[in-house]
């Protein structure tokens, strides 16, 4: 290779422009790894004294986060499977069959995902309110204050995205795949279950990747519709532990980086489903 | 990215031409039991959403023209016209402030992540060693809950022990209290933000630069065409769908902007934005549903000014074929 001083620029200048980028958790990391002694004597800009991962146990155990990530699990597991059934089925009848509504649905479906949440909320919350489930699946016997509405809400807000993805998606898989299964006598069920929903599997990877992140990373909807400290999933939690639990800023570090942990691992391990999934979303099909 | 934007490729694939006539014929010769099946795969998904999402949105709508503090049932909703929009923006105090911090926000972020994204973008598309690892980087804080993104940033910004004052210097001699100064932040605020904007756009421009035929930059090129030139003249038309879907996206991003400033002060004191306003009346101090509905159809007002568009966008092939 020749030397050629524009590319080296082009180089000093985007590792600077990363380590910025990387700058605040590099901060955060650094902070959660002091101890409090130390930060309390020398201050957070300081050249640390020694590291420790303490911080990050006592954030674990004194907060009992383990119970904060199982309210997440209960909510963003069921939410991220029904959505992406209930998308994907939308988007097979819309994109295979031409029926005079499909333009309408995908219309409602699309502009539906680009509503702020907000325009939403506050009827929702009093329609949570009116709304009774039995009491096996809430102790509120409401959908206000229980997970379940907290599941639901996230399908119907997030399925907007995914049908738009996914219909234009299945217009890409060529209709004789289908045909040749219903000459072979498949209902239109089977036809979605076996032939469609498999060919669409990188899409729908991208979509779990994506939608996981995403209703890991709500903060409103939980904020509003669940009322009891106990239930909140780990976003939101974070906002009442601190001050109760995290009081200093090496456990606010250490904690911060234990919620935004799974996410980093999912971006880290599926980054191009991640990016992939973003990149159905904003270009058509 | 590469294996989601190539369509799957089946063995045996027949001329297209003929597929969009079978689907009609299809579409009439559906066994009855098809039909109840698909309009049950149909049916229970939009029913889900529509009740869950459009009922409401309409719900906002029809009270935004009622009085009601939420206790009793709906025969004490008192129907009042369009007096919680004079109040709102005649005597609310809290009003025009969150307004002209939305449209702060927006500019900003139509700005600076904008340009910031789309230079970094145009960087990083050719062949270049570490460009995955720069890409990363870049991406990474993306994955962050805005939430998160406020807790993070209140360590840079604290008055003494931040590491920006620190960094300036300013920390023990005149500590500029970054988050808590009305005058400043927002702006503050803004740039933990755009942080996080940055690599999303960054992302769409790549999306929309590798769609970029070589050819005409060779063309242009070969024309004598500077970079400068090539990309004003050549490449940047070339990207104006992607445009409209930055646009799209920042606007949105920018109406729904909550949780960092909620995190932070719970919206005041120089965080006001229109949806603090609306979640005021549901877990705020006041409980005035016809009042935060107001509050709300102002924000779907303004959201609709980019959806509308948008629908035309991706639906304009659709009614053609």
């Amino acid at each position: 290779m020749t030397f050629r001083p524009g590319r080296i620029l082009l180089h000093v200048f985007l590792v600077l422009t990363c380590l910025a980028t990387l700058a605040p958790l590099l901060w955060a990391l650094y902070a959660s790894l002091r101890t409090y002694d130390d930060t309390a004597r020398n201050g957070y800009f300081s050249i640390a004294e020694s590291l420790t991962f303490d911080n990050f146990s006592t954030a674990w155990t004194q907060a009992d986060l383990p119970h904060y990530y199982l309210n997440t699990l209960i909510v963003t597991l069921p939410a991220l499977v029904l959505v992406l059934l209930l998308s994907s089925m939308v988007a097979y009848g819309v994109s295979r069959f031409s029926f005079k509504f499909n333009l309408a649905l995908l219309m409602l479906f699309t502009a539906g995902n680009l509503l702020p949440q907000q325009v939403i909320v506050t009827p929702l919350y009093r329609l949570y309110l009116l709304t009774p489930v039995p009491g096996w699946l809430s102790d509120s016997e409401l959908l206000l204050d229980s997970q379940f509405g907290l599941v639901l809400i996230h399908v119907a807000f997030q399925s907007g995205f995914c049908v738009f993805v996914l219909s234009n998606y299945m217009k890409t898989i060529p209709h004789e795949l289908s045909e040749a299964a219903r000459v072979d006598g498949a209902g239109v069920f089977r036809q979605y279950w076996q032939v469609i929903l498999p060919l669409c599997r990188p899409a729908l990877a991208a979509l779990a990747t994506l939608e996981f992140t995403w209703i890991y990373n709500d903060f409103l909807w939980a904020l509003v519709l669940i009322q009891t400290g106990d239930k909140m999933p780990i976003t939101s939690a974070l906002q009442n532990l601190k001050g109760t639990f995290f009081v200093d800023n090496n456990l606010v570090a250490a904690g911060s980086l234990l919620v935004a942990l799974p996410t980093l691992v999912v971006f880290f391990v599926l980054q191009r489903q991640f990016i992939g999934g973003l990149t159905l979303g904003a270009t058509k099909g | 990215m590469t294996a989601l934007q190539s369509p799957p490729e089946p063995a045996g694939t027949t001329e297209p031409s003929s597929s969009s006539r079978r689907t009609k014929r299809r579409a009439t010769a559906l066994a009855p039991r098809d039909k109840l099946i698909l309009g049950l795969m149909l049916g229970i998904p939009a029913l889900v959403h529509i009740a869950l999402v459009w009922v409401p949105a309409f719900g906002s709508v029809v009270l935004s023209f009622s009085s009601w503090d939420g206790i009793g049932g709906f025969e004490d909703i008192e129907w009042v016209g369009f007096q919680n929009y004079v109040d709102i923006f005649t005597r609310y105090p809290r009003f025009w402030p969150a307004f002209q911090h939305n449209l702060i926000w927006l500019l900003f972020l139509l700005v600076i992540p904008t340009v910031a994204g789309l230079l970094l973008a145009v960087l990083l598309d050719r062949q270049l060693r570490f460009g995955r690892l720069y890409q990363s980087a870049l991406y990474l804080p993306m994955v962050l809950s805005l939430a998160l993104v406020g807790f993070i940033w209140q360590l840079i910004y604290q008055p003494e022990q931040g590491l920006l004052n620190n960094v300036l210097g300013t920390a023990s001699t005149d500590p500029v209290n970054w988050l808590g100064d009305p005058d400043i932040n927002l702006y503050a605020v803004l740039v933990a933000a755009g942080w996080r904007h940055t690599g999303y756009i960054m992302l769409l421009y790549l999306a929309g630069l590798k769609s970029v035929d070589p050819a005409l930059k060779e063309a242009a090129a070969l024309d004598g065409a500077n970079a400068w030139q090539t990309f004003f003249r050549v490449t940047f038309p070339v990207l104006k769908p992607v445009n409209v879907v930055v646009l799209v996206v920042t606007v949105i991003e920018g109406l729904r902007a909550f949780d960092i400033v909620y995190v932070i002060n719970k919206g005041r004191n120089g965080l006001e934005l229109l949806s603090v306003l609306v979640t005021d009346n549901i877990i705020g101090e006041s409980s005035r549903i016809g009042w935060g509905s107001a509050l709300a159809v102002i924000l779907l007002l303004i959201a609709l000014g980019v959806i509308i568009p948008r629908l035309f966008q991706v639906f304009r092939e659709e009614g053609r074929s």
